[in-house]
């Protein structure tokens, strides 16, 4: 995949990063509003996929490694099931940390309230520990499929870039 | 012209059932089994001390459904890179 136009390539530098802050919130929110790791995950891939479109595969690739995605990948899947584990005591997927006092451990008061983030136990971790693995493993698609795309074929010439 | 017959009597049958089992569905925001839904809604804050109760499902109460999916977008992604893989890579 080729670079687009300049046009196209600096409305991607201003409004990209938005997306990206964008989906980190609706992860890091993902106990509070209405979202979650998946979504929010998509939403940060989506940022990747700008980027990969806009500059082209060659440049993303001298940015972005894909160990850096496997290390996600894992650490996310890694943390999502031993946070069911260590529930283990009770039951599998006990929301241990709730109401612990610890790390996202605060209680909320009954009935509707504002939230604050520091609630809700295992289910915040999860959120972020999912994030983190859709994020990964939505990139690493992404670049495996660029990589699939072979730039010595005549079909992958046809679109270049207007200002080379 | 025997063919749009069977065409025609076969919509008519098929969107007959379609609309016979439409009157039996319960209307809207009505649920048939309440007392799970109510039990969610009633402890989600208390017991997972989550204000969102669709997450606190999502992640609590059916962890277990979410791991499936984790375990289904780990699967997907190997499949990618195994698609995708270079030639002369084994």
């Amino acid at each position: 995949m080729n670079p687009l136009s300049v046009v196209a390539r600096t409305v991607c530098n201003l409004f990209a990063w938005f997306l990206a802050v964008f989906g980190i919130y609706v992860i890091v929110h993902g106990h509070l509003t209405p979202g979650g790791g998946f979504q929010g995950g998509a939403v940060v891939a989506t940022f990747m996929a700008f980027l990969l479109v806009a500059h082209g595969g060659r440049k993303m690739q001298s940015w972005v490694r894909k160990e850096l995605f496997t290390l996600m990948e894992c650490i996310g899947l890694t943390v999502f099931i031993s946070a069911g584990l260590l529930g283990m005591s009770n039951t599998f997927f006990f929301n241990f940390l709730a109401k612990a006092g610890g790390l996202f451990g605060s209680t909320v008061p009954l009935g509707p309230n504002p939230g604050a983030l520091n609630t809700s136990g295992t289910i915040a971790l999860m959120n972020l520990s999912v994030g983190l693995e859709v994020v990964g493993g939505l990139s690493m698609i992404l670049l495996y499929m660029f990589s699939g795309v072979h730039p010595e074929e005549p079909f992958g010439r046809e679109e270049t870039g207007h200002d080379r | 012209m025997k063919a749009r017959i069977l065409f025609l009597v076969s919509i008519l049958v098929v969107g007959g059932l379609l609309w016979s089992g439409l009157q039996a569905v319960h209307p809207f925001g009505e649920p048939n089994a309440a007392p799970m839904d109510d039990y969610f809604i009633a402890n989600a804050q208390s017991e997972a001390a989550a204000n969102n109760v669709v997450t606190s499902i999502v992640f609590d109460y059916r962890g277990f459904d979410t791991l499936g999916e984790g375990a289904v977008l780990f699967t997907a992604v190997i499949s990618v890179a195994a698609l995708f893989r270079k030639r002369g890579q084994h």
